[in-house]
C-alpha cells in the first residue's frame, strides 16, 4: 500500500515542471546587493577608526589612538550613562504600565477605541510626539532635564509593550486564569500567580525593546531635553554636525560590536525557550 | 463518583458566591486597575501633548517660541503657500522613492532568506538587523563619508575609469533618499519575510502543478499572498522617511527641505510654534489615511472568498 | 527715536509676559524697559561652592577654564554646548533658560534677548576688568543706554577660499553667490538666519540691517539664483571642506578662516569690496540666574587681560580688549595676519544688530523659503 503512495507521488513529482524549493538561484545576486549595502558603510566606519590621520578620506596608517581619545571623552561618557539612566527608568514605567494596559486589554474589553489608543504613540510620527511634548513641557512649567526625556520615552515605549504582551495573551486562552478563579483566588493573586508567569518572555522582550529604543532614540529625546542634559544620540548630533573626527568612528565600532554580541545572545536565548 | 471540581470538601462553590458579593461595580476594579495607571499615563504624556499641538494651529506666536493665544486662521493661509505645498510634495516623493527602493531590494532579499537553509534564515536575520542597532546617526555619517566628492564611492569609480571626473554625490535630494533607505530597510525586510515564510507552499506547487510558471505563479499567488506583509514594510519606512529631518540635514547639505526641517525649524529655530503644529497636523493626516487604506486592503486581501 | 524704543520694549514686554506667564521662568518684561536698573552686585560676595552652568560653542573658550574661574573665585562652572545662535534661542526660551546662567551668543541676538527682558542688565563698575575693553567695541553692548552683555570676540564676514584652487583670488561677493562654473558646486554659504542673507545685502548695496520689505525681496531673489551653485549650507564645516579640497569658496567668519591657514597656508581670507559686516560676540547673564555674583566674577574672569589673551591666541579670533593684546605673543601675530597687519580692515564693516521683531520674521521667512525651494 505505502509503495504504491509513494511510487505515484514520486512519479507525480517527476512529471512537474516544478523545481525544488531549497537553493536560492538567480536570488544571490539581490542577497548579496543588500549585504553590500548593508555593510559597506560599516565597514567603512570601522576601517577608518583605525585610521592614524584625522582626516576621513586618506589613510594615514594604523592606530588605536581613537579608541583611546573615545575612552578618555568625558562629555561622551556623562552622555552614555544619562542614556543608560534614562533607559532603565523608562523601561520600568513602560514595563509596568505596559503590562498592566496589555493585560487588561486582552482579557477585560472588546474596544476598538481603547486598542488603537494604547497604540498611538507608536502610531504617531515621533515629530509630533517630540512637538507635542515640548509644548506641554513649556505651558506645564516642567523644565526640561533627564527626567522629562525618560517620562517621554517611557510614554511611547508603553505602547510597544502593551502589543508584545497583547500579542501573547490574545493567542492563549484564558482557561488558567478562570480555573484559578474558580478556585477561590481574588483578582489580584490571579494576576501575580498565574498571569503574569505565563506572560513572562512576552514581559522580558517588551522590556528589552524599550531598553533598546529608549538608547538609540534621538528625535524626542533632541526636543525634551533641558539645555545641559546630553544622551548619546544628542551627543553624537552635536559630533556629526560640527565636524567629526574618527573618534566617532571608534565610538561606531565599539556599538556595532555590542549590538552584534546583544542580538546573537537574544537570538539564542529565543531559540532555547522555543525548544523547551 | 467523579467529585465535581467545584465541590472540594470543606469549601463552598466560590464563584457565584464571590461574583454576588462584589456586584457590578465590584466587577469593573480589576480592569480598572489594570487600564487606568497606562490610559491615565498616556492621557498626560501622549493626549495632552498632541491636543496642544492641534490647538496651537489657531495661535499666533511668540517672538520667542510659545504662543500668544489669539485665535487666528493665519496659519492655514500660510501653508497654502505654493511654496509648503512644494516643500509637502517633495517630502512625500522623496519618501516614497525610499520606500520604493527598499521594496525593490528589500522584497528579493526576503525571499532569498526564506529560501536560505533553516539554520542559516536565522544568521541572516541577525545580519540584516545589526546594522539597524547601531547608532542611527552614526549610520548616516557613514553616507556623509562615503558619498563625498573625496570619498569612497567617487575614488572607486574615477579609480576603476568609469567616470571622469569627481561628481558630488552629497548634498543631493538623491543623497537623501539613499540614506533613508539605508535607515529603514530592516524595518521593510522583516514583515515581508514574515509574509513570504507563511506562504504555504503547498498552494505555489499547487498553481505549478496547474501549469502555470513561476512567473505566474508569482504573480497570482506569491505576491497577493504576501501583500499585507509588504504594505507593512512599506508604511514602517514610508513613516519615519516622511517625519525625518536628520537626514535631510545631514545629507542634505540644507539645500533640501523636507517636512521634518519645515516642523523642526518652526520649532527650535524661527520659533513660529503655531505654523510648526500646522505642518505637523498635515502629516499626522496624511498618514491616517495612510493607514485606512492599508486596513482596507488588508480586509480585501485577507477577507475575500478565494475565486 | 526713545519713544519708539519704548513702545517696542513694551511690546515685547507684553508678548513675553503672556507667553511665560505660565512658565517658571523669570521673564521681567513687566517694567517699562526705558533704561533698566542693573540689579545690586556684591562684588565682595563669598561664592565659593557656587555653581553655574554657562553655554557656549565648542571650542570656543579656554579648555581649562573651570580650573581658571575656580583658582580665581572659588566657584565651579559647567559647560554645555551649542552650535549655534537659534540653539541658544531655543535653549533661552524653550525653558526660560532654566539651567543656564551665563550665555555667549552674537550681538542680534543678546539686542533682542536684552529688549525682550531675558537678560540681566550688567552694572559695569562691578567688573573690575571692564575697562581693559576698547571703548568702541564697549559701547556696542549698550541698548537703551545700558550694557547687557560683555563683548567677548569681534570680526567680520568674508570668504575664506583655497589659493591654490582658483584662478584668481575672489574680491566680489557675486564670486560667492554667482561663481563661474568651474566653482560651482564647490562652494558654500552660511545657513543661520542674519548672515545668509548678508553677502546678498551687501553685494545689492543694502544695509546689512535692513527692514525694507522691497529691498529684502531682492535680496530674496538673489538668494534664490545663488542656491543651486553651492554646495551647502554650511555654519560649522566650512573651513574643513576648504581643506579637503570639498570647497574652495566659502563664506566664512574671520577666526575661523585662521583655523584653515593654520592647517593649509593656501587658505586665505578676503573681504570682498562690496563691504562686510562688524559682528561681535558677547557673553550676558540670564535673568532667570541664581548665581548673579557667580556670573559676575565669570565675566570678570573671561576679560582678565591674561585670560582674553589666551582666546586670541587659541582661538584666533580678533578680541576687543587692549590689555589682552599687549600679552599676546608677537609670532601668532605675525603668522596671522587678519590679528596682525589686517586687524583693522577686519573691524571696518557695518555693526550687525537686532533689526526687531517684524523683520526678523521676515528673514526668517526668506530664509525657509530659499531653503526649501
Amino acid at each position: 500500500m505505502a509503495d504504491t503512495v509513494t511510487d505515484t507521488a514520486s512519479t507525480r513529482r517527476a512529471t512537474t515542471r516544478y523545481r525544488p524549493r531549497t537553493g536560492l538561484g538567480w536570488l544571490w545576486l539581490p542577497l548579496a546587493l543588500c549585504a553590500l549595502f548593508l555593510y559597506i558603510p560599516i565597514a567603512v566606519l570601522v576601517g577608518m577608526s583605525f585610521n592614524d590621520g584625522g582626516s576621513a578620506f586618506s589613510w594615514d596608517g594604523f592606530s588605536f589612538r581613537w579608541y583611546a581619545e573615545l575612552a578618555g571623552d568625558e562629555v561622551l561618557r556623562q552622555s552614555v550613562l544619562t542614556s543608560l539612566m534614562i533607559a532603565a527608568g523608562a523601561t520600568v514605567v513602560a514595563t509596568v504600565l505596559g503590562t498592566l494596559l496589555g493585560v487588561g486589554l486582552a482579557r477585560h474589553t472588546r474596544s476598538k477605541a481603547l486598542e488603537t489608543a494604547a497604540m498611538a504613540p507608536a502610531i504617531l510620527p515621533d515629530l509630533v510626539l517630540a512637538i507635542g511634548l515640548l509644548a506641554f513641557f513649556f505651558v506645564a512649567g516642567i523644565p526640561k532635564s533627564a527626567l522629562t526625556i525618560l517620562l517621554a520615552h517611557a510614554a511611547f515605549g508603553t505602547a510597544f509593550v502593551v502589543a508584545v504582551v497583547r500579542a501573547r495573551l490574545t493567542g492563549s486562552d484564558a482557561s488558567l486564569e478562570e480555573a484559578s478563579r474558580d478556585l477561590g483566588a481574588g483578582g489580584f493573586t490571579t494576576f501575580v500567580q498565574v498571569t503574569l508567569p505565563s506572560i513572562a518572555p512576552a514581559v522580558v522582550a517588551g522590556a528589552l525593546l524599550v531598553f533598546t529604543l529608549s538608547l538609540d532614540e534621538f528625535v524626542i529625546a533632541y526636543f525634551t531635553a533641558g539645555p545641559t542634559t546630553h544622551t548619546l544620540p544628542i551627543t553624537v548630533y552635536s559630533m556629526v554636525r560640527t565636524g567629526v573626527t574618527p573618534e566617532i568612528n571608534a565610538l561606531a565600532t565599539v556599538l556595532v560590536a555590542i549590538s552584534v554580541v546583544v542580538v546573537v545572545v537574544a537570538a539564542r536565548a529565543v531559540r532555547r525557550t522555543e525548544k523547551s | 463518583m467523579v467529585s465535581s471540581p467545584t465541590t472540594v470538601p470543606g469549601r463552598a462553590p466560590q464563584r457565584g458566591r464571590a461574583r454576588g458579593r462584589r456586584g457590578r461595580l465590584g466587577r469593573l476594579v480589576e480592569p480598572t486597575a489594570l487600564l487606568a495607571p497606562g490610559l491615565i499615563f498616556y492621557a498626560v504624556l501622549v493626549l495632552v501633548p498632541v491636543l496642544l499641538v492641534g490647538a496651537y494651529m489657531f495661535a499666533t506666536r511668540g517672538r520667542f517660541g510659545g504662543v500668544e493665544w489669539t485665535f487666528t486662521l493665519d496659519n492655514f493661509g500660510r501653508l497654502f503657500d505654493p511654496l509648503y505645498l512644494d516643500v509637502l510634495q517633495q517630502s512625500v516623493l522623496i519618501a516614497a522613492a525610499a520606500t520604493g527602493l527598499a521594496l525593490l531590494i528589500g522584497y528579493p532579499t526576503a525571499y532569498a532568506i526564506s529560501r536560505l537553509p533553516v539554520r542559516w534564515r536565522t544568521v541572516a536575520l541577525v545580519l540584516v538587523v545589526v546594522p539597524f542597532w547601531t547608532n542611527f546617526l552614526i549610520r548616516t555619517y557613514a553616507w556623509i563619508v562615503l558619498l563625498n566628492s573625496q570619498g569612497l564611492l567617487n575614488d572607486a569609480l574615477v579609480g576603476t575609469g568609469l567616470i571622469e571626473e569627481r561628481f558630488t554625490l552629497l548634498y543631493t535630494p538623491g543623497a537623501v533618499v539613499v540614506g533613508l533607505t539605508y535607515a529603514y530597510l530592516p524595518l521593510m525586510i522583516l514583515p515581508i519575510y514574515a509574509a513570504v515564510e507563511k506562504v504555504d507552499h503547498e498552494l505555489v506547487e499547487a498553481s505549478a502543478n496547474l501549469g502555470a510558471n513561476r512567473f505566474r505563479t508569482f504573480l497570482s499567488v506569491q505576491l497577493p499572498l504576501t501583500l499585507p506583509g509588504t504594505i507593512t514594510g512599506c508604511i514602517l519606512v514610508f513613516v519615519p522617511s516622511l517625519g525625518n529631518f536628520v537626514i535631510p540635514e545631514l545629507l542634505g547639505g540644507g539645500k533640501t527641505v523636507m517636512v521634518g526641517n519645515l516642523v523642526r525649524d518652526q520649532f527650535l529655530k524661527t520659533q513660529d510654534w503655531p505654523f510648526g503644529a500646522v505642518i505637523a497636523m498635515v502629516v499626522v493626516v496624511l498618514l491616517l489615511l495612510l493607514f485606512g487604506l492599508q486596513a482596507w486592503v488588508t480586509r480585501r486581501v485577507e477577507g475575500a472568498p478565494r475565486g | 527715536m526713545k519713544s519708539i524704543n519704548r513702545r517696542r520694549t513694551t511690546a515685547f514686554a507684553a508678548a513675553c509676559g503672556a507667553t511665560l506667564a505660565l512658565t517658571l521662568s523669570a521673564c521681567g518684561g513687566d517694567t517699562d524697559t526705558g533704561a533698566e536698573e542693573p540689579a545690586a552686585v556684591d562684588t565682595d560676595a563669598d561664592i565659593t561652592g557656587q555653581k553655574i552652568v554657562v553655554s557656549n560653542w565648542e571650542g570656543y573658550m579656554p579648555e581649562d577654564i573651570d580650573a581658571l574661574y575656580n583658582e580665581a573665585t572659588g566657584a565651579d562652572v559647567e559647560i554645555t554646548y551649542h552650535a549655534t545662535n537659534e540653539d541658544v534661542v531655543a535653549k533661552v526660551t524653550g525653558s526660560g533658560g532654566d539651567g543656564l546662567d551665563v550665555i555667549f551668543a552674537s550681538q542680534p541676538f543678546l539686542e533682542a534677548f536684552a529688549k525682550a527682558g531675558l537678560l540681566q542688565p550688567l552694572d559695569t563698575d562691578a567688573i573690575s576688568n571692564w575697562g581693559n575693553l576698547d571703548a568702541d567695541i564697549a559701547d556696542l553692548t549698550e541698548v537703551d543706554g545700558q550694557a547687557y552683555w560683555a563683548p567677548y570676540t569681534v570680526g567680520t564676514t568674508g570668504i575664506c577660499y583655497r589659493e591654490d584652487l582658483v584662478d584668481e583670488a575672489p574680491d566680489s561677493w557675486y564670486d560667492l553667490l554667482t561663481p563661474e562654473e568651474q566653482y560651482q558646486g564647490k562652494v558654500t554659504m552660511m545657513g543661520t538666519q542674519r548672515w545668509a542673507v548678508l553677502p546678498a545685502q551687501k553685494a545689492l548695496g543694502f544695509s546689512a540691517n535692513t527692514t525694507d520689505e522691497g529691498e529684502m525681496e531682492q535680496v530674496k531673489e538673489l538668494m534664490l539664483d545663488a542656491k543651486p551653485n553651492l554646495l551647502a549650507y554650511d555654519d560649522s564645516t566650512f573651513y574643513e571642506r576648504l581643506i579637503s579640497g570639498e570647497a574652495v569658496m566659502t563664506e566664512a567668519w574671520d577666526g575661523w578662516c585662521n583655523y584653515g591657514t593654520a592647517e593649509n597656508a593656501d587658505i586665505k581670507f578676503v573681504v570682498p569690496s562690496e563691504g562686510s559686516d562688524l559682528w561681535a560676540d558677547g557673553m550676558a547673564i540670564l535673568k532667570s540666574s541664581e548665581h548673579l555674583e557667580a556670573g559676575y566674577a565669570f565675566i570678570d574672569t573671561i576679560l582678565d587681560a591674561e585670560n582674553h589673551a589666551w582666546v586670541e591666541e587659541n582661538i584666533l579670533y580678533n578680541i576687543p580688549n587692549s590689555a589682552a593684546r599687549e600679552l599676546v605673543s608677537p609670532e601668532l601675530v605675525e603668522q596671522f595676519d587678519l590679528l596682525g597687519e589686517r586687524r583693522e580692515e577686519m573691524l571696518t564693516g557695518e555693526n550687525m544688530t537686532d533689526v526687531g521683531d517684524d523683520a526678523d520674521a521676515l528673514y526668517n521667512k526668506i530664509i525657509t523659503e530659499v531653503s526649501a525651494s
